[in-house]
């Protein structure tokens, strides 16, 4: 019997972080699954889903070295293992950028929230006055397209940013 | 296999059957960066033979021709919202065909095939790269400055993801309103 756990690990950024904390998990017979990891600024963040059969606190234990210099910060925590409900819909990119200021990646995810729309993937990036959103998000089968469009245009506006959602092409091969 | 066709090239087997106007000397202009607003403004036509345009022409090859690695600009990064921008990859490793040094006006895509993806800097955004799918092939329609002639470009390779990229500011969008994910906007590592 395995249970899923989710570790994130971040911290200062250096070759290595990588190596040091899947190097941990593999001593635990821990198997990876879905993960991210990504270079923030100089933070370096991983969230990897693993199954184990060893304890938390072992888990923990095990990572205790890479942590150990105080530069990295590590959370182990039991996950329902369950696959989310795919919601059905259309995928599309979201691309925002403007003048950094607070509250834009509320303002824009409120709208999509209040329409149904799934967020599968964001990621932002601060470069001087700019800012940049990108996302992936899903329009669910059914949901009013133009509706959504002139929300996010209200809101987007309302943060003095710009706003686009274009649909993915996927190719079946 | 690589065509090497200055701006001054002739009609011949290559197709090209248009030379590019001399320009007065330009003037070295400051390049605008996002999030100014310029840059998010679709352009206005342009007549090519007025004097302004001649002139905005010039200053553009003159400032993308001192700007390290700078191979397109378009008129809203000096400022302007106009259908305007200089183009020039010479030398680049990944051109193929390649049709020197040239200004286009009120240019459009007439085709365009053979996506490919890869990633983009702009001297707009300094501190930012993003991986942007592009046609490989392409085929523009715009005016010559000075004379007003209506040319069509077809063209490949990098030439090809210049003239898009350029054409995309004249009508006020960044490659970063083109990437294909969420990860595909990157803090750059290197600077030309």
């Amino acid at each position: 019997m395995t249970d899923l756990l989710a570790v994130t690990v971040i911290g200062s950024d250096r070759p290595g972080i990588v190596a040091d904390v899947t190097a941990a998990l593999a001593g635990l017979e821990a198997n990876l699954e879905d993960s991210t990891m990504t270079l923030l600024r100089g933070q370096f963040a991983m969230v990897v889903l693993v199954h184990t059969s060893a304890p938390v606190a072992a888990v923990e234990q095990a990572l205790a070295p890479v942590t150990a210099d105080g530069t990295l910060g590590v959370d182990v925590r039991p996950v329902a293992d369950v696959d989310s409900q795919p919601v059905l819909g259309a995928d599309h990119i979201l691309h925002v950028n403007g003048a950094d200021r607070p509250g834009i990646v509320a303002g824009i995810t409120a709208s999509l929230a209040a329409h149904g729309v799934n967020v599968v993937g964001l990621s932002t990036r601060l470069a001087g006055e700019l800012y940049v959103l990108t996302a992936e998000v899903v329009l669910p089968d059914g949901v009013d397209e133009l509706a959504v469009r002139a929300d996010l245009d209200r809101a987007a506006q309302a943060c003095g940013v710009h706003v686009r959602l274009v649909p993915v092409e996927t190719d079946e091969l | 296999m690589t065509q090497a066709v200055g701006p001054a090239g002739d009609a011949g087997d290559d197709g090209v059957s248009w030379t590019m106007p001399e320009l007065p000397p330009g003037t070295v202009r400051e390049v605008v960066r996002a999030p100014a607003e310029i840059l998010a403004t679709a352009g206005a036509a342009v007549d090519p033979t007025d004097p302004a345009t001649i002139a905005l022409a010039a200053d553009l090859l003159a400032t993308q021709a001192v700007s390290p690695g700078c191979v397109g600009l378009a008129a809203q990064q000096v400022g302007e919202a106009l259908r305007v921008f200089s183009v020039d990859v010479t030398g680049h490793p990944k051109t193929r065909t390649c049709h020197g040094a040239f200004v286009l006006c009120n240019a459009e895509v007439l085709s365009a095939s053979r996506k490919g993806k890869g990633r983009e800097g702009c001297m707009s955004v300094p501190d930012l790269t993003g991986d942007v799918a592009r046609a490989r092939r392409l085929t523009v329609r715009g005016q010559l400055p000075v004379t007003g002639e209506w040319v069509e470009i077809e063209t490949d390779a990098f030439e090809a993801v210049c003239l898009q990229h350029e054409i995309d500011h004249t009508e006020g969008l960044l490659f970063l309103d083109r990437v294909v994910g969420p990860q595909a906007v990157h803090r750059r590592q290197t600077y030309l």
